[in-house]
């Protein structure tokens, strides 16, 4: 994160003494380009915080724990498809989950569409890249998370072929 | 005032007066979504500013030709490979990754390119692969990389193929 920061000042910096009128019309782009996106922001702030307090992490254990192998995949998915959650919550999570005597497929299922597949992001997405093209990624990319939990159910011998 | 951008403001709005009056009736699950929204919020100002400034930044001084090298139509199968290096230093999460990726589709990189870079942005940042492996295992995360990088890939060069001169600016 410092990394971040200090990267950035550096580039402003460098920027600036490059140019100063570039670097003005550089924080003016940033600005507009800030304003445009806000509203889809918004929108996606006030949806994880409902999401958030509608299914907490102690449903998300409660259910993945009793449930089945095939039972815990979709319904991993489907946690991980509807929330966000940083990567801070979620691992520590899922190694609760594991310990709970959860599947490796489901929790993969659950930590690599909470990744790939964003319903509650889908308002940015759609802003930049269209409703069409937003939607087809978002469907491919479940299909890849349950191909890659799959996989994983292989390796860890939960999944015998 | 458009139709949707009205909806906006009765939405956004009316979320907080529903905070505000949870606040004052002590509506606990009111009270517990404004935490939740505080804490986003809190997230995101400490990522977006400098995400933004950097994009414009980027949109002002990097030129056209350079993207085109490295991420357009010419750049083969290196410019895959440059979008799964970048996406790997991305912060933040999807959110600032669509921006990003806009940024460099509206200078010439290529939509499938672009794809694997927002797929890849999601999967293999460094930090949150290191996070997954001291939490799930070495073997987990090497499976999971190894397996969704090529599907990424794939899927990304099929999607721009749907797509190809159809989306907007």
């Amino acid at each position: 994160m410092y990394f971040l920061y200090i990267f950035a000042l550096f580039i402003i910096l460098l920027s600036f003494f490059k140019s100063k009128e570039k670097t003005y019309k550089g924080f003016k782009v940033a600005w507009k380009k800030f304003k445009n996106i806000l509203p889809s922001f918004a929108k996606m702030l006030i949806a994880v915080s409902i999401v958030l307090y509608l299914v907490p992490e102690n449903i998300i254990s409660k259910y993945l724990g009793g449930s089945s192998i095939v039972g815990g995949t979709f319904l991993g998915s489907f946690f991980g498809s509807i929330t966000i959650l940083p990567g801070f919550v979620a691992f520590p999570l899922s190694s609760v989950l594991i310990d709970k005597g959860v599947s490796y497929t489901a929790v993969a299922s659950f930590t690599t569409t909470l990744m790939l597949v964003g319903i509650i992001t889908f308002p940015i997405e759609k802003d930049y890249f269209g409703w069409k093209l937003s939607i087809t990624r978002n469907i491919i990319s479940y299909v890849i998370c349950i191909i890659i939990s799959v996989v994983i159910g292989i390796f860890y011998g939960e999944i015998v072929i | 005032m458009s139709k949707s951008k009205f909806f906006d403001v009765f939405l956004v709005s009316g979320f907080f007066i529903f905070l505000f009056v949870s606040l004052i009736t002590d509506f606990s699950p009111g009270i517990t979504i404004g935490g939740n929204f505080i804490d986003f919020v809190k997230s995101m100002l400490t990522i977006l500013p400098i995400a933004f400034i950097l994009i414009g930044l980027f949109e002002v001084w990097v030129e056209r030709k350079t993207v085109e090298k490295y991420f357009g139509d010419a750049s083969g199968i290196r410019g895959y490979i440059w979008a799964i290096i970048l996406s790997s230093t991305t912060v933040g999460g999807a959110y600032v990754a669509f921006p990003v990726a806009h940024a460099l589709y509206k200078k010439g990189a290529k939509l499938s390119i672009i794809l694997t870079y927002i797929g890849s942005s999601a999967l293999t940042r460094i930090p949150m692969t290191i996070f997954e492996a001291s939490f799930l295992g070495l073997k987990f995360s090497v499976i999971r990389l190894l397996v969704s990088i090529p599907l990424v890939i794939l899927s990304s060069v099929f999607i721009g193929r749907l797509f190809k001169n159809k989306i907007r600016d």
